[in-house]
């Protein structure tokens, strides 16, 4: 499961992030920051061809020698990052694509709140509760 | 049997056949033509390095196995055209297991056929393996077919058959010369080809092929090459085919048993790998990257399985410690000492992995794919990494930086070494992973080996370079002379402080650039945070500082709080270093603020700041920092709320600051420097009162929290709209409405794309002037804990004009905190105010004639009152001031602030009231008596204004003070008569709110001694409610004869009810009565027809009307109505009308008529008209009138008489006069339509009779009233009954 989970709004200022709580928060919030210039990479790649069906997940932004980062990034220009340890390895590409699909959901869940005001950062529970779902169980 | 390879030397030798004892080193030496070189070690780098420039794709020197028998001089002689012509022509290779067919060019290697060529049983060899066989002869000769060729052809056929190789061909080769040679014993041509088919071919016979006249340059030579070609060609797929189905099925079966216990993974992999090399031979490298994915792939899974807990017996070596961490090795073709290695299972997991994805590397150069190549390998070194870690091998620490070091620039190198310049910057998004990989790498060797700290490395680092360096064994041949080897470079880095710097700065910086060349630039900043880490080491905290900011910028742009923090706290420790106190408070001062630190952190950078305030010495050096960080203001609240006072007044401004430091922070001084602004024109302050009332005197600062939430940049300034309304100066009217935008300016800005907009967090704080004020707000020793503070201000306001709040400062020692600009503006007004006096009633309505209370109010302004000033009221006789005892003036402000006793001085013509010392914006109060005289009269107004004027001491002019009275009584009088007698009636109405109490009601008559005028009201005092009426009523009696016109006061004590009889006050009408006496009497009987009793409805009756004269004529009467004398007897006209309004009686006949009545008393007429009542029952006598009639005198019949209804009366007359025909049944309906022509008429001057009505009482109606019993007609049956 994934070690770091984040939501990153259209400007790239995090809306929500998590991580697993015994690691160094500061290195996961370097490593999802720099991950953006891969997903602005890859939208900017994919925008080039007008027309085609846009596939949200991204899929592996760059692999580091501890972490998996996979992106992904909703219609509305908003991203999400997946962090998984590289020592996880039963994990396969379809399990990541639907940790993000529900994490889209959530998301979208969390933006049909009429009191939630779009930009500002997520404070659901819900949310919180299904990102601690998709998170890594430690102790 | 396996390939043996030794480092044999041996260059490309395809001038002619090969030996076949030199196949073997031929098959790997000659792999690589280019690399031989380096096996040879005798070129030059330079040399080297421009052959490596250019891409080359190499032929594959490795050939499929041909083995030739027979007449081995007539091969040689057609070898050379043979081998070029072979691979001239593709050929169609089908392949098994579905997989698609290739065009292939087929080339060989031919060698001197030789029995150990054949592979002995078992032996899975491939690429040694004799595809094809092929035996040569030119024997054209029977007799040496016979005697030799056939022999040495059985020979050669019954081996191939011994080891099971079916893949042969036998080419007889003819030329004429060979016939002329042999002329004697010529047989024809086709008889030993015939006898070889039927010999050796039974069934085959495309197995033996005829080449004719090869050395000729012939139509039918080339035809007879052509065909063999095609004949070789497809005789080489066949056997490939064939041999490489049964190999791949053989590989697949001993796959299949990998589950098995003595299941080896090297062995299977040299039998794979065997195919790789034979498919990489044909040149079909994709199929031998195939077989090398395929092995790594089963490989991976092995690992994988083993962490699963799943552990297979073979992968026990590949678990051994690391010894060895030289890197991989993509030089070399095939690194054999690997290979070795695997093949004879001592292969650790680092050196199957190197040799593999140096095979992988080699192919994908080979397919031009060198771009995934990077990719591969930063896959295959996380990967490793990660594989040692799960197979739990013991490895030194840093042992696999090394690997991965050296691996990254290997590669990299490797890339180099096939692609131009051009193409490698524009690919480095490939490479830049690769780079940043191996910078990250050094960096930890660096530190691990004691390379980094500013004191170089320790013996303990110094033996753990040692133990490094030793595992990277010698230096590969391939590298030896090359300047620039992974190699060297690493044994230099680890060898000196300043080696491994400019080593690890120079690939820092390539990796930085590389990434800023494709635009990412977070990772650049990353990699330059980086390098600031490292620089900070060297203590070289001005290079770091640099590499900070920058990064800081983008973390603070785009809202990364964490690693804002996190730099900032670096940022700060560089500045501390570089001593930049003024960037180092702030920073430090952000830091303590920032909620992503402990409290700890906080409390020391909060210290930090402190001290450096606390610290005694320069006080000229000051330091000013942006408030922002330090604490925020949120809320600025005016008391009183309108934020507008006359000047001198007490307005305070109450400031909430949200202190961000951890501890409490003592503050010396906190000012806000104030803008002032004389304001002209709206001086009472109140101009803008609609937009102060929306908050009420409460100004709300809405900044975004430091650390947390999106960048301000991000959300952009709030609309700020009001609602705006035009309207047309003229009527007021609504010309236009909208909606206006406030801060368009900022709204509206352009996003400057270079440079973020200003966020409160920036690095340094903004450029701060401290603009001097002449006007402050301030508070000393202020102590500020952290959350809310409310700090109090006095503000001054002596000056009338606007104050706008510029600028705040907060003063802790040497370090000033500064907010430049405070926003939204916030001003207060203050205001001046001119001494206002104000009377006003104390309760409305004012009532006159009852002393009533007058409130007096000055509203004292700017002006002080003095002791000695005095108001002076000028008198008047319709109100005059009620001089009372006690007269108390409050003074308040609001809160009653003193009360004192006026002294008010009458003289007759001014009151004066001395006012008791006051200050300015305070308010007088007191109230005053004054009583405003009911004036007499008939017409009196209802309500009086009496005017006074009234001289301020701070005025030259007078004020004139308008008061307006109601008057509470309204009375209206009547006169009323019963036949002789007269009553005079007065009503008194009451039209106040108040009750009173009347007394003492008096009628009088003037001017007439004989007048008697007697009560008939029985009670002294009369009750008189609000909104009531009251009516008295005096009969009027007199002894001589009275005037017409009779003056008459009437008079009533009044008291508001319940008061003393003290408090009566008098109240007077006077009116005047005329005509008070009766002239005539009119009786009306009516008569039942003759023979009846009583009257019967349908049937007429007689009305008698008796007119009687009273009085003697008056002389005014005489004068007046006398003027139509007849007969010498004075006579006056009367005109009679009956008329019925309730439509009870029928007026049969006349209804009206002229009477002559004699000017004597008791002169009677009597007048008969018939009448005939319409229904039964008591019916009220028909109205008869009596009026006056005025002949046709000219003065009279100008004079326009605007009463209207005597007009239509005598209207209605005229239109009798003008029919000639005096009687009409309704005189009145018809009146109104001609008035018009009439009035016409009056006008013209035509003499017209006139009537005129007699005053009330002068005519006595006896029947008035009276009613008579009608019966119903006799015959009537129906009875109809009116219920009204």
């Amino acid at each position: 499961m994934a070690v770091c989970i984040a939501v990153i709004a259209k400007e790239n200022y995090p809306l929500y992030i998590r991580s697993v709580p015994t690691q160094n928060e500061l290195k996961f919030h370097y490593t999802v920051h720099t991950s953006l210039d891969v997903v602005e990479e890859k939208i900017s790649a994919v925008g080039k061809s007008i027309g085609d069906q846009r596939e949200l997940y991204l899929g592996l932004l760059y692999p580091t020698e501890d972490y998996k980062v996979y992106g992904y990034v909703t219609n509305t220009k908003v991203k999400f990052v997946i962090v998984v340890d590289s020592s996880n390895t039963s994990l396969r590409d379809n399990e990541i694509r639907s940790m993000f699909r529900k994490l889209h959901n959530s998301f979208t869940d969390v933006m049909c709140n009429p009191f939630h005001n779009p930009g500002d950062s997520i404070q659901s529970k819900t949310f919180d509760g299904i990102i601690s779902g998709m998170m890594v169980q430690t102790g | 049997m396996t390939p043996d390879v030794r480092t044999s030397r041996k260059c490309r030798g395809d001038t002619g056949p090969i030996d076949s004892t030199q196949l073997h080193t031929q098959a790997f030496a000659n792999n690589k033509a280019p690399f031989v070189c380096y096996f040879h070690g005798v070129a030059p780098p330079t040399h080297m390095e421009c052959q490596e420039e250019k891409p080359i794709i190499y032929t594959m020197e490795n050939k499929p196995i041909v083995t030739c028998a027979g007449d081995q001089g007539l091969f040689t002689s057609l070898y050379t055209s043979l081998a070029q012509q072979l691979p001239r022509e593709p050929m169609e290779w089908r392949r098994t297991y579905g997989r698609a067919p290739k065009m292939i060019h087929l080339e060989a290697n031919f060698v001197q056929y030789k029995e150990e060529l054949l592979p002995k049983e078992g032996n899975k060899a491939l690429l040694t393996f004799p595809f094809l066989h092929i035996y040569w002869t030119d024997c054209c000769d029977t007799e040496q077919y016979k005697s030799s060729v056939k022999e040495d052809m059985m020979r050669w056929q019954n081996s191939l058959r011994a080891h099971g190789s079916a893949d042969w061909v036998i080419i007889v080769v003819e030329s004429n010369d060979n016939k002329k040679k042999n002329k004697t014993n010529i047989l024809p041509r086709s008889s030993i080809v015939d006898k070889i088919r039927s010999d050796f071919c039974n069934k085959q016979n495309d197995r033996c092929v005829v080449l004719s006249d090869p050395l000729k340059d012939s139509s039918r030579s080339q035809e007879s090459w052509n065909s063999l070609l095609l004949k070789l060609r497809t005789l080489l797929l066949m056997s490939f085919t064939k041999n490489l189905g049964r190999f791949e099925d053989d590989m697949r079966t001993l796959r299949e048993k990998r589950t098995q216990p003595g299941w080896s993974f090297c062995e299977y992999f040299m039998v794979q790998e065997e195919l790789a090399f034979v498919f990489e031979m044909l040149q079909q490298f994709e199929d031998a990257l195939v077989q090398y994915d395929e092995l790594d792939a089963l490989f991976t899974q092995y690992v994988l399985n083993f962490g699963a807990g799943d552990t297979a017996n073979w992968l026990g070596s590949f678990c051994a410690p690391v010894r060895s961490w030289s890197g991989l090795l993509l030089r070399r073709p095939i690194d054999m000492e690997k290979r070795d290695g695997i093949q004879h299972g001592e292969a650790s997991l680092l050196d199957l992995r190197s040799y593999l994805f140096s095979r992988q590397c080699t192919l994908l150069i080979f397919l031009q794919r060198p771009w995934e190549v990077t990719h591969r390998a930063l896959e295959l070194l996380h990967n490793c990494v990660q594989e040692l870690r799960l197979l739990e091998v013991s490895v030194l620490e840093g042992a696999l930086d090394c690997w991965v070091f050296l691996s990254c620039l290997e590669v990299l190198h490797r890339i180099e070494g096939c692609c131009d310049q051009v193409q490698l910057a524009a690919n480095c998004s490939h490479t830049v992973g690769l780079w940043a990989y191996a910078t990250d790498k050094l960096k930890s060797l660096g530190e691990l080996c004691g390379l980094v700290s500013e004191k170089g490395p320790s013996s303990e680092d110094l033996n753990r370079t040692v133990d490094l360096l030793a595992g990277l064994g010698d230096e590969k041949p391939e590298t030896v002379n090359s300047l620039q080897s992974p190699y060297k470079k690493l044994k230099e880095a680890l060898s000196s402080v300043e080696a491994f710097e400019r080593h690890y700065l120079e690939l820092s910086h390539a990796a930085l650039e590389m990434y800023r060349a494709i635009g990412r630039l977070r990772s650049a900043r990353l990699v330059g945070k980086s390098l600031a880490e490292f620089y900070m080491r060297k203590g070289d905290p001005e290079r770091a500082e640099t590499f900070l900011k920058e990064a800081l910028k983008s973390y603070v742009s785009e809202g990364w709080s964490l690693p804002v923090t996190h730099t900032r706290k670096q940022i700060a420790e560089c500045q501390k270093l570089l001593g930049r106190t003024d960037d180092y408070l702030q920073t430090s001062a952000l830091l303590a603020g920032d909620v992503n630190l402990t409290t700890e952190e906080r409390k020391h950078f909060c210290q930090e700041v402190l001290t450096f305030a606390g610290k005694s010495g320069d006080k000229s050096h000051k330091v000013t920092l942006s408030m922002d960080v330090f604490t925020q203001l949120t809320r600025l609240q005016f008391r009183p709320a309108t934020a507008s006072v006359h000047s001198g007044a007490d307005l305070q401004v109450e400031l909430t600051l949200r202190c961000l430091m951890p501890i409490s922070v003592h503050i010396q001084q906190l000012a806000a420097s104030i803008h002032f602004d004389l304001e002209r024109g709206g001086t009472n302050g109140r101009s803008k009162g609609a937009q102060r009332q929306k908050n009420a005197g409460t100004v709300e600062f809405c900044r975004g929290n430091l650390s947390a939430g999106p960048p301000s940049s991000a959300a952009g300034p709030s609309l700020e709209l009001d609602e705006m309304q035009d309207r047309s100066p003229s009527d007021n009217s609504l010309s236009c409405t909208g909606v206006v935008c406030k801060n368009t300016h900022l709204v509206m800005r352009r996003h400057d794309s270079n440079s973020p907009p200003d966020t409160p967090n920036c690095l340094s704080p903004p450029a701060v002037t401290m603009k001097e004020g002449a006007q402050m707000l301030k508070v000393q020793d202020v102590t500020l804990e952290p959350g809310n503070n409310s700090i109090v201000f006095t503000a001054p306001s002596e000056q009338p004009g606007t104050y706008t709040l510029r600028q705040l400062y907060a003063t802790v020692g040497h370090v000033q905190f500064v907010l430049p600009h405070i926003y939204p503006s916030v001003q207060y007004e203050v205001y001046s105010q001119e001494p206002h006096l104000n009377v006003e009633p104390l309760s409305e309505p004012l009532l006159a004639g009852l002393p009533q209370m007058v409130k007096f109010t000055l509203l004292t302004g700017h002006y002080t009152v003095k002791k000695g000033d005095a108001l002076q009221l000028s008198n008047t006789d319709t109100m005059p001031i009620l001089p009372s005892t006690s007269c108390t003036a409050r003074i308040t402000n609001p809160a009653l602030v003193g009360e004192s006793i006026l002294s008010i001085q009458s003289s007759e013509k001014v009151t004066s009231i001395s006012l008791p010392p006051t200050l300015p914006y305070h308010t007088l109060e007191f109230q005053l008596e004054v009583l405003c005289v009911i004036p007499s009269g008939i017409d009196r107004p209802l309500v009086v204004c009496p005017q006074m004027s009234i001289d301020c001491p701070w005025s030259i002019y007078s004020t004139l003070l308008a008061l307006t009275f109601y008057i509470p009584f309204k009375t209206k009088h009547s006169l009323l008569s019963a036949g002789n007698r007269s009553y005079i009636q007065v009503c008194v109405q009451n039209v106040s709110d108040v009750n009173f109490t009347l007394a003492e009601l008096k009628l009088t008559g003037k001017q007439h001694a004989s007048l008697e005028l007697q009560s008939l009201n029985t009670k002294k005092q009369q009750l008189l409610c609000s909104k009531h009426s009251m009516f008295c009523l005096w009969e009027v009696r007199w002894k001589e004869n009275l005037p017409s016109c009779l003056q008459c006061g009437f008079s009533a004590d009044f008291s508001p009810l319940n008061q003393d009889i003290s408090a009566f006050k008098p109240f007077h009408y006077q009116f005047q009565l005329e005509r008070v006496t009766t002239l005539y009497s009119v009786e009306a009987e009516i008569l039942p027809p003759a023979g009846e009793q009583h009257c019967r409805s349908g049937l007429l009756c007689g009305l008698e009307v008796c007119i009687t004269r009273l009085t003697e004529p008056a002389e005014g009467e005489m004068a007046e109505e006398s003027k139509t004398d007849n007969d010498g007897l004075k006579t006056t006209k009367l005109m009679y009308e009956v008329a019925d309004s309730s439509s009870n009686w029928a007026v049969c006949g006349k209804s009206s008529g002229l009477v002559s009545m004699p000017m004597a008393a008791s002169a009677t007429h009597k007048v008969q008209i018939e009448v005939m009542p319409l229904f039964a029952g008591h019916l009220p006598y028909p109205k008869i009138k009596v009026l006056k009639y005025l002949p046709h005198t000219a003065a009279v019949a100008i004079q326009p008489d605007p009463d209207s209804c005597v007009e239509n009366d005598s209207l209605s007359l005229l239109d009798k006069a003008l029919d000639e025909q005096a009687e009409t049944a309704s005189i009145r309906s018809r009146g109104s339509v001609h008035s018009v022509g009439s009035v016409d008429q009056q006008q013209k001057g035509v003499a017209v009779p006139r009537l005129e009505p007699f005053s009330p009482g002068q005519v006595f109606n006896h029947s008035h009233t009276r009613q008579v019993l009608v019966l119903p007609a006799t015959d009537d049956h129906i009875i109809e009954v009116n219920a009204t």
